[in-house]
């Protein structure tokens, strides 16, 4: 594949702050290989800069379909139990998870 | 041609509804077919022995009473691990979903029980659909049955393996930018992505939510079309679904395509085209050669903007997946490695439950999201698809049905393209167009190339044209040169 060294259109720190958004932890050597394969996609991405698309719409949806409202009536909906039991962690039929907010050690 | 070939879920159906045959001699046949070869191939995550069998005696009680299973009765199906059912493992071949066991089935899962399917498994698949060659699986990778040191293609390599294995005659895949039909023209047998809207994605675990669409893949062209009447139709449960009953396929099949007009896409197969190979321009030529003698005019023609479309398709794919797959927290089901905070938590449960390439396409969709960039990808690329839109528009004033390979190349072996992604992105090349635009789109198998591996002509229609790509697939289909010997009965 081709190796990035010089000037890429995706920096190595730049892919460590998208890596944090993204809520993933990375190590060094992942950083080094993701930088240069997302800096390859982007790339050929850069094809799409050469267009002259200022009077085009974006496209939306690939159908001319509407929002269909249905009657506002109970239906059958999904078990409270059963959807609870997913979870890895549950108390008092809720979802459990670790400290939030300032309580971390 | 093994005499397993002439096994089609039509006719089996046929022979269950009738009781010359029971449902459960039907499946314990395909058992045996999975036991002796499931071991070299891996097609499946998770194959339901006992589930199966209970589902094929309540087949043979319907028949046993007097009562008619429906058009699939007694038809063993598979379907890719990203499609929902009830109580029974769903993993996207991901480490994330680990024991996580839907609460529900998907739409489609009702629908074939309904018609008297029988459910055997679960096929591996790229994590979460991302990949073109079933090697990106927590689980293990795929491998061709008719080559074991090739790919099977992807994302629904599994059930692409599993119908050409011989496994079973049907399975559901889903294509968000080629992965039923690459893997279908791969392995050698039909595979289809419907108009987007047609077939119900309530219960398909979302990749990229404007492009994904589920589908049939079976050995026959009659028996996707089978298998859509079945799946298809409007669903109260998915607010994309259109809002008409599925198209009358099975009774279009012997039309043939006297007086269509069918176009050959220039890009998507001409010298222009990166990586095209000699075997395949030559198969797509005889192909055209065939539908010319059997009535049609063909004529080379020009959807110019679908050059553009693997670079907006490598932008809005991620970019939604990203947005999609937000949800894996390992707070309300699935895995969570513990950590002191929860933030942490998050970061690692999804450092740890993602494979790489799932990793690569959520940063490069947060990426294109992130402020500054938005513009420059996401919103050009969606302004892309427009372009490519209208292109097929123009197209299909002059043209019926538009034709191009499925995939540039034959299968490849395991391994060549893991370590550079670009290269394995360029696979899906001939067969984005169809998801950006939503237009439906199909592989049908034609001959073999060089290395005597298969090859798929991809036959594209309008939005919901579904009908005339069904009459030119089964016309292709009866003019294709002799395909692999081993399809349907692994050798």
């Amino acid at each position: 594949m081709t190796e990035y060294t010089a000037r890429q259109r995706i920096s190595r720190s730049e892919v460590a702050h998208v890596a944090d958004l993204a809520r993933l932890s990375l190590t060094d050597q992942e950083l080094d290989a993701f930088t240069n394969q997302l800096a390859a996609v982007l790339d050929h991405a850069a094809d799409l800069e050469a267009l002259d698309l200022t009077d085009v719409e974006p496209m939306i949806h690939p159908l001319p379909v509407h929002n269909v409202l249905r009657p506002d009536v109970v239906g059958e909906t999904s078990d409270r139990n059963e959807v609870l039991s997913c979870a890895p962690s549950i108390e008092n039929e809720q979802f459990r998870v670790p400290p939030v907010l300032g309580e971390s050690p | 041609m093994s005499p397993s070939k002439e096994i089609t879920a039509r006719g089996l159906a046929a022979e269950v509804r009738s009781g010359v045959r029971s449902a459960r001699s039907v499946l314990e046949e395909h058992l045996s077919v999975i036991d002796a070869s499931e071991k070299e191939i891996h097609a499946f995550n998770l194959v339901l022995i006992e589930d199966a069998r209970a589902a094929a005696d309540v087949v043979d009680a319907q028949v046993a009473a007097g009562d008619d299973p429906g058009p699939l009765a007694g038809v063993p199906v598979a379907l890719k691990d990203n499609i929902c059912t009830r109580g029974v493992p769903t993993t996207c071949s991901s480490r994330i979903l680990e024991g996580w066991r839907p609460p529900y089935n998907a739409t489609v899962v009702d629908r074939l029980v309904a018609a008297g399917a029988v459910v055997v498994g679960k096929t591996n698949l790229d994590e979460f659909g991302m990949g073109s060659s079933t090697e990106n699986s927590a689980f293990g990778v795929t491998r061709n049955p008719l080559d074991l040191r090739k790919v099977p293609g992807g994302s629904s390599g599994g059930s692409a393996a599993a119908v050409a294995a011989g496994f079973t005659p049907l399975a559901l895949g889903s294509d968000t930018g080629g992965s039923i039909r690459q893997p279908a023209a791969l392995c050698g047998v039909v595979g289809v992505k419907p108009t987007y809207g047609v077939v119900s994605r309530y219960g398909l675990v979302a990749f990229a939510s404007s492009l994904d669409q589920i589908g049939p893949i079976s050995r026959t062209v009659a028996d996707s079309a089978l298998m859509l009447e079945v799946i298809g139709g409007h669903d109260r449960r998915d607010s994309t679904s259109i809002p008409v009953p599925a198209p009358d396929l099975t009774s279009v099949l012997d039309r043939g395509v006297e007086g269509l007009r069918i176009g050959i896409i220039e890009e998507l197969s001409g010298d222009g085209l990166e990586g095209i190979a000699v075997d395949v321009k030559a198969r797509l030529g005889e192909a055209a050669a065939a539908l010319e003698a059997a009535g049609a005019t063909v004529a080379a023609t020009s959807v110019p903007s679908t050059v553009y479309g693997l670079s907006a398709y490598y932008v809005v794919a991620p970019a939604e997946a990203s947005s999609n797959l937000a949800r894996y927290d390992g707070v309300r089901f699935g895995l969570r490695i513990d950590a002191p905070n929860a933030g942490d938590m998050n970061i690692a449960t999804r450092t740890a439950g993602f494979g790489d390439e799932v990793k690569r396409r959520i940063m490069l969709g947060t990426y294109a999201l992130s402020a500054g960039y938005y513009d420059a990808y996401y919103g050009k690329s969606q302004k892309v698809r427009t372009l490519i839109m209208n292109d097929f528009a123009r197209a299909y004033e002059e043209f019926d049905i538009l034709l191009s390979p499925t995939a540039p190349t034959t299968a490849f072996p395991i391994g060549e393209k893991t370590s550079d992604p670009m290269a394995m992105y360029l696979n899906d090349v001939c067969t984005i167009s169809s998801n950006l635009a939503g237009h439906p789109s199909m592989s049908v198998p034609f001959g073999l190339g060089n290395d005597g591996m298969p090859i798929g002509i991809q036959v594209l229609a309008p939005a919901t044209d579904e009908v005339t790509m069904f009459r030119v697939a089964a016309v292709l289909e009866s003019t294709a040169p002799a395909g692999h010997p081993a399809i349907g009965g692994v050798a």
